[in-house]
């Protein structure tokens, strides 16, 4: 029998320190229901995702039961739907029939309103893009993502001025409701095609027929682990690693258990720490914990680099599929640590840009203001996507320009979506640069062929 | 199946056997325990057997947690797995 103070360490993870199973997303191809007649599209994707993800939600909760763990969501992922609108030129109508399945098994989102035009934009593509802020705005649980840059193609410079004007229309179509269309959608550089993490997730097309990705999270016990570590940061690594080792085997377990019991394959376990607004629960917290006075000022970059690192060593020693993201998140409105440090002006964009270079997304959950030309936010997106495309790695922007709200305000959106205050963005124009459009060419590391 | 018994609270007379009785109740053979008093807390650790019990599981544990209520203790019932895949190489 293992130790009573193994068990006891183990029942006080989850009970005082938030340790969750953040999601358990099936990934679902809908390559097969592809075709011309946009009623026949949606009648097979009706019957598709019931028959696969009808029981998703009641074998969510036995699990929860049976392991005595919180799984906080559970979520469905879908093949990019520009894909399967490609011929019948309706992604809308899919996205109304998406957001009644979601609304009937009982998931809480359902993402993959997606489309990948990293290297080159077709026409049925650049349509399918114009209908995201309705898509976003008409539907309740749908998310979408645009990636539009890899290492290996470059930014795709139209798509990221187009995006700019997308987000806009998100923020002003759902103005009566915090801008909350932009929390839905999701702007990528070398998007991964496994992620189980919302808003970004999608079913990518080198994925099998049907998966269960599981999403495992608990900033809250690193942070508790590091408050009794008072040695060098050789010692705070090795504790991070060893915490993240627990969190990914309970991980698995839940991934292998979920999978078994839906008869579906088991694909991937994302150890991300991925905060939410509860105290103890905070990324930015463990940071401090590190020895910051607050997250945003110097130090932090180096801080996060090393949580992050630490964070992938030891998950990828829990687990043969670690997938997804994996790393550390870093949303600014669902993080009380990320919050309080904006609030009192202690995190900048600027800063938060550069955490982006070593943490495992990007610019996540940020209110700017209202007013912010189209331009500056596809000068955010380029900036964002460049940092993913010279490193690569999978970078993001999921950016809030709060219609009305001006630097200093503060934005509510409820729920683990939390609470932005606004943050101020540099207004000089990059009204050329984005004007020129094209593309910008794969770095020169990208060629290994 | 094998599952963990935790039971938490301030220490009091006849925890051990009222915890004892429901397991007996419901089929429930106790295997393993453990028990300690850490800052007045009683803290106590069975590993039970439930392949005899003919309740399902979530009813157990809504059983077990009902007690617990009843006597001021965090009284939890959990899968063996979870705690031997975070401690076990």
């Amino acid at each position: 029998m293992i130790s009573q103070s193994q068990i006891i360490e183990t029942i006080k993870m989850i009970s005082d320190q938030h340790l969750d199973v953040r999601t358990i997303t099936m990934g679902i191809s809908l390559f097969d229901c592809a075709g011309e007649d946009t009623n026949k599209v949606c009648i097979k994707i009706y019957d598709k995702i019931m028959k696969k993800a009808g029981n998703l939600v009641k074998v969510g909760e036995e699990i929860e039961k049976e392991y005595g763990i919180p799984i906080v969501n559970k979520r469905v992922s879908v093949t990019p739907i520009s894909l399967i609108s490609a011929s019948n030129n309706d992604g809308l109508k899919i996205a109304v029939t998406l957001d009644k399945i979601a609304d009937q098994i009982g998931i809480d989102f359902l993402g993959g309103y997606s489309t990948l035009v990293h290297k080159g934009m077709t026409e049925y593509e650049e349509n399918f893009i114009k209908t995201i802020p309705e898509a976003l705005t008409v539907t309740k649980k749908i998310c979408s993502s645009v990636n539009v840059g890899t290492t290996k193609a470059g930014i795709n410079m139209d798509a990221v001025k187009l995006m700019g004007k997308i987000v806009k229309e998100c923020a002003y179509n759902t103005r009566e409701n915090s801008s909350i269309a932009c929390a839905k959608l999701v702007v990528f550089c070398n998007a991964v095609e496994d992620n189980p993490f919302m808003a970004g997730a999608f079913h990518g097309v080198g994925e099998s027929d049907t998966v269960i990705n599981v999403g495992v999270s608990g900033p809250g016990v690193v942070k508790c682990a590091l408050e009794k570590c008072d040695g060098s940061l050789n010692e705070v690594s090795e504790v991070i690693k060893q915490t993240a080792f627990k969190i990914t085997r309970v991980g698995e377990l839940v991934a292998r258990e979920a999978s078994r019991r839906l008869k579906v394959k088991f694909g991937i376990v994302d150890l991300s720490l991925a905060p939410t607004p509860a105290v103890g629960d905070s990324v930015a917290h463990i940071l401090e914990e590190m020895g910051l006075e607050s997250v945003g000022g110097s130090g932090t970059t180096a801080a996060l680099a090393m949580l992050n690192d630490a964070v992938k060593k030891g998950g990828i020693m829990a687990s043969s599929s670690i997938g997804g993201l994996s790393g550390a998140f870093i949303p600014v409105s669902e993080d009380i640590g990320m919050i309080n440090a904006a609030r009192a002006g202690k995190l900048k964009l600027d800063k938060l840009e550069a955490m982006t270079s070593v943490c495992s997304v990007g610019l996540d959950m940020i209110a700017i203001p209202g007013d912010t030309s189209e331009e500056i936010i596809s000068a955010i997106i380029a900036d964002e996507a460049a940092i993913g495309m010279v490193n690569n790695k999978t970078t993001a922007v999921r950016i809030i320009p709060a219609y009305g709200k001006k630097a200093g305000d503060e934005v509510e959106f409820g729920g683990l979506l939390g609470t932005a205050p606004v943050i101020a963005v540099n207004t000089s124009s990059p009204a050329k640069f984005i004007m020129r459009g094209g593309k910008i060419p794969a770095p020169i590391h990208s060629n290994k062929n | 199946m094998k599952a963990i018994l935790s039971v938490i609270g301030k220490d009091k007379l006849g925890i051990i056997a009222s915890v004892s009785k429901e397991l007996s109740d419901l089929k429930i053979n106790i295997e393993d325990i453990s028990q300690t008093i850490m800052q007045d807390y009683f803290t106590m650790i069975m590993l039970v057997d439930t392949s005899k019990c003919t309740l399902p599981f979530d009813e157990v544990t809504k059983r077990l947690s009902e007690l617990g209520k009843k006597s001021n203790l965090d009284i939890r019932l959990r899968h063996e797995d979870i705690f031997n895949a975070m401690h076990k190489l």
